[in-house]
């Protein structure tokens, strides 16, 4: 398209042909906006508005779920999210300190329990805690019954990944905190408990927050254990119900009741980040 | 000086890998002594001061501070260091906790103070170091030399019969430094026994007792201010010091000085 006069060095660069720059922009953005549109006018007229409303929208189903959805299905989901947090916490900051530590073999096993247990699809660890464990120590009851073992699955499962972050959160305080601590008589642990652990949760707490939400998902896998009636949480009651009712609309409010706790998280994440960025200037 | 002496240093030597940065270090500083250490940078002078609390570990010799070995394998470190108050160039306050609270909380954790005592010992130390009102701001708020006498009184506050200077005043703007060496001119007038790396020559001459000229991980020269800052005898404390007291000047030699420090 380009002139062959329209060259670098010219003394006069004459107008090039056709459309300017700007020009051209405004046309490739017109064009990707129209196929935009476009596509989702497709999507709308093709769809099949009334049967999609019959089987995810009605109303008469959605208010029969109320209030289990909310008092039995989510507050179980919280429950099971927060007990493997506390599990995954405690468990991932020795594993930390573990990987941190000056002994050897400590770092060895902290790095194998990391590399094993990212490494494996939470369905599975699931699945183990359910079958293998009572399998392995029969007669032993996992303390708290269904409470107890996702509290342990989950807990294994967000354990590496926390242990992860606890680390690069104790690795980023600075090295001169350890050394005044360690310049005042503080020990070696009572250092890291008191002056170094605090300021390193200020620093990982978004990404815990982002962990405590990946939980809150990933708490709908009680599923493969076999709960009872009053141990079902959202993913399973909606399952539940829908294939009770033979409709798809508890499935929706399910993924509602998700929503309501997840964005919320998501939106104090970025406050915290922004607030961190903030406290750096 | 028939004092017994507060610290003393026999034979130091201290290796990062293959670079040696001590090479022998006998030193001894009595009760009640200021002594200023001095000496160009990469000297091991911060190393030095930094193995006398043991925060680097003496590839050899030994270190007593108040007749404890504190290379002695065996020896109670955390115990030992609570007599001895560190100062830091970059501060190192916790910058989690308000001022009040980086004096008590090592009061409370290591000397397991009560709330009250620790609470009156940090308040009359913020008030030794001129900075009562601070008390409850958070060090972020706090200009760089506040921050360093913050420091200085949270290591008062543990009731140390050493001081250790690391740099002082390096990280400070010009206009601050005043204010951080006036608190530690008082405390050498107290009596306290203080240990500073320093490059400031006015309150070496002025304050210190002695003073030591480091260079290369060896004490190159060692005696009163007058002498050392006032009157080298060594060809090398005369360089540093011309060139510190007038850096302008010292340009011209750079090259010619680090040609003779690799020959040696």
């Amino acid at each position: 398209m380009s002139h062959p006069t329209d060259t670098a060095g010219s003394a006069v660069a004459p107008r090039r042909k056709g459309l300017t720059r700007r020009g051209r922009r405004r046309l490739s953005r017109g064009a990707q906006y129209t196929v935009f549109v476009a596509a989702v006018i497709a999507l709308a007229v093709s769809a099949d508005w009334g049967r999609l409303r019959n089987q995810f929208a009605q109303t008469a189903i959605a208010r029969q779920m109320f209030p289990d959805v909310i008092v039995l299905a989510l507050k179980n989901t919280v429950l099971y999210t927060l007990s493997g947090f506390v599990v995954g916490l405690v468990l991932g900051m020795v594993i930390a300190l573990m990987r941190l530590s000056s002994v050897g073999p400590y770092r060895w096993v902290a790095g194998v329990y990391i590399e094993i247990f990212r490494g494996l699809p939470a369905l599975l660890i699931f699945i183990f805690v359910g079958v293998a464990v009572p399998l392995a120590f029969p007669g032993m009851e996992i303390v708290g019954g269904t409470y107890g073992k996702v509290a342990l699955a989950l807990g294994l499962v967000s354990a590496a990944y926390m242990a992860e972050t606890i680390r690069a959160g104790i690795q980023a305080v600075p090295r001169g905190q350890m050394e005044a601590a360690r310049s005042l008589g503080f020990s070696p642990t009572r250092a890291m408990v008191s002056i170094i652990i605090p300021q390193a949760f200020r620093i990982i707490l978004p990404p815990l927050t982002n962990e405590l939400v990946l939980l809150f998902k990933d708490s709908s896998m009680v599923l493969f254990l076999g709960v009872t009636l009053e141990e079902r949480e959202l993913s399973k009651f909606g399952r539940d119900l829908a294939s009770q009712t033979a409709n798809s609309t508890p499935i929706l409010v399910a993924g509602l009741c998700y929503l309501l706790v997840t964005i919320p998280l998501g939106f104090l994440v970025r406050r915290m980040e922004a607030k961190a960025q903030e406290a750096v200037k | 000086m028939s004092r017994t002496p507060e610290i003393r240093i026999r034979d130091l030597h201290k290796s990062f890998g293959d670079n040696e940065v001590l090479r022998g270090i006998d030193l001894e500083i009595g009760q009640g002594d200021v002594v200023c250490v001095i000496g160009p940078s990469g000297s091991g002078k911060s190393t030095l001061l930094r193995c006398v609390n043991l925060l680097e570990e003496p590839t050899k010799g030994q270190v007593f501070v108040g007749g404890t070995e504190l290379t002695d394998p065996d020896v109670d470190i955390d115990a030992a260091r609570r007599r001895i108050g560190m100062v830091f160039q970059q501060f190192n306050l916790f910058p989690h906790l308000t001022v009040t609270e980086n004096l008590t909380l090592p009061q409370r954790r290591v000397l397991k103070r009560d709330k009250a005592q620790a609470a009156r010992t940090a308040a009359e130390n913020l008030r030794r170091v001129g900075l009562a009102e601070k008390a409850d701001a958070y060090p972020s708020s706090l200009s760089g030399g506040q921050q360093q006498r913050v420091a200085i009184a949270r290591a008062l506050a543990m009731g140390p019969e050493v001081m250790l200077f690391d740099e002082p005043t390096s990280a400070l703007d010009p206009e601050l430094v005043g204010d951080v060496l006036a608190v530690m001119r008082m405390l050498a007038e107290e009596g306290m026994t203080m240990m500073v790396v320093t490059h400031e020559m006015t309150f070496a001459r002025e304050v210190a007792d002695r003073v030591v000229f480091m260079d290369g991980g060896v004490v190159v020269e060692d005696g009163t201010p007058g002498q050392v800052i006032g009157n080298p005898r060594h060809q090398r404390t005369r360089h540093f010091l011309s060139r510190l007291l007038d850096p302008a000047m010292a340009e011209v030699e750079e090259e010619i000085s680090d040609r003779a420090g690799k020959s040696e």
